[in-house]
């Protein structure tokens, strides 16, 4: 299965892709919007952990670009903005589930468990 | 900005350590920077603030307290770049999570990071700089919150 994480935060890709592992996953990476969109089309992943706030092109934008070009793709937003207006966009938007940051293992563990069981 | 501004920022300092670390952090009692106030560490990185209130958030720390929890949040790499890129993190996380008590009007920007032990850096002249200390485990870093509510904001408009 082939899962795309999007971050401006290099550590937390790293973090990601560290805990998601690589033997059930094929995992790519992008910083920004606009770099994700890139990635996408030619990688063309069924997962996508997206950031909201980056450089460039924000996540929301990029989540309405991603669902535009595929419907059926699976996006777990995850995010330091702690309003409850903010996860009602994403989901509003076709996100699947919010994870809010700082977040353990386990938590993001629980998340895609449950973005993979819909 | 109130008191009970502050409160949120001291708050989401204690609850962002108690989640990436099994040793909770002590958050000190807010005070007001002054000018001789040398409080700028090895990495820092500076959140702008805009919509209902406007002004800065800064996080710096020391080198050793960054690896040290990059260590913790199981990163191997400790470089520099590793370690600027976790300040801006903290940054982030902890501005962006002030929104759970601030509202969706409390307008966040990516992370600007600084290297180095920058003693110029340039605060607003309209809004008092109240300064954060935490400790953790031995290593002492310190936020900066230095916001203003914007005149026309739901905020001013609430407390009149």
């Amino acid at each position: 299965m082939k899962l795309l994480i999007v971050d401006d935060s290099n550590v937390i890709r790293r973090a990601i892709a560290r805990e998601i592992g690589s033997s059930r996953y094929e995992i790519r990476s992008a910083g920004n919007g606009t770099e994700a969109l890139a990635v996408f089309d030619e990688f063309a992943p069924e997962i996508v952990t997206m950031d909201i706030t980056m450089p460039e092109l924000d996540g929301l934008s990029c989540v309405d670009a991603i669902l535009n070009r595929r419907p059926d793709t699976k996006i777990l937003v995850i995010s330091a903005l702690a309003d409850k207006a903010t996860a009602v966009e994403a989901i509003k938007r076709g996100a699947q589930g919010f994870l809010l940051k700082p977040f353990t293992a386990e938590m993001l563990h629980t998340e895609l468990a449950e973005l993979l069981a819909e | 900005m109130s008191e009970d501004d502050l409160k949120v920022f001291v708050h989401g300092a204690a609850r962002f350590f108690s989640k990436i670390s099994p040793t909770p952090a002590e958050v000190g009692t807010p005070f007001l920077r002054d000018e001789s106030d040398r409080v700028m560490s090895d990495f820092s990185a500076v959140i702008g603030i805009s919509g209902n209130q406007r002004g800065c958030v800064y996080y710096t720390a020391p080198r050793d307290m960054v690896q040290a929890l990059a260590e913790i949040f199981g990163e191997s790499d400790l470089s520099d770049d590793i370690c600027a890129d976790f300040v801006g993190e903290i940054a982030n996380t902890i501005s962006g999570n002030a929104r759970l008590e601030l509202g969706p009007g409390f307008l966040i920007s990516v992370p600007v990071v600084i290297r180095g032990r920058a003693e110029d850096v340039h605060f607003p002249d309209d809004a008092p700089a109240f300064v954060i200390p935490i400790s953790w485990t031995g290593h002492r870093s310190t936020l900066i919150i230095c916001l203003s509510d914007q005149p026309h904001s739901r905020r001013m408009a609430a407390a009149q």
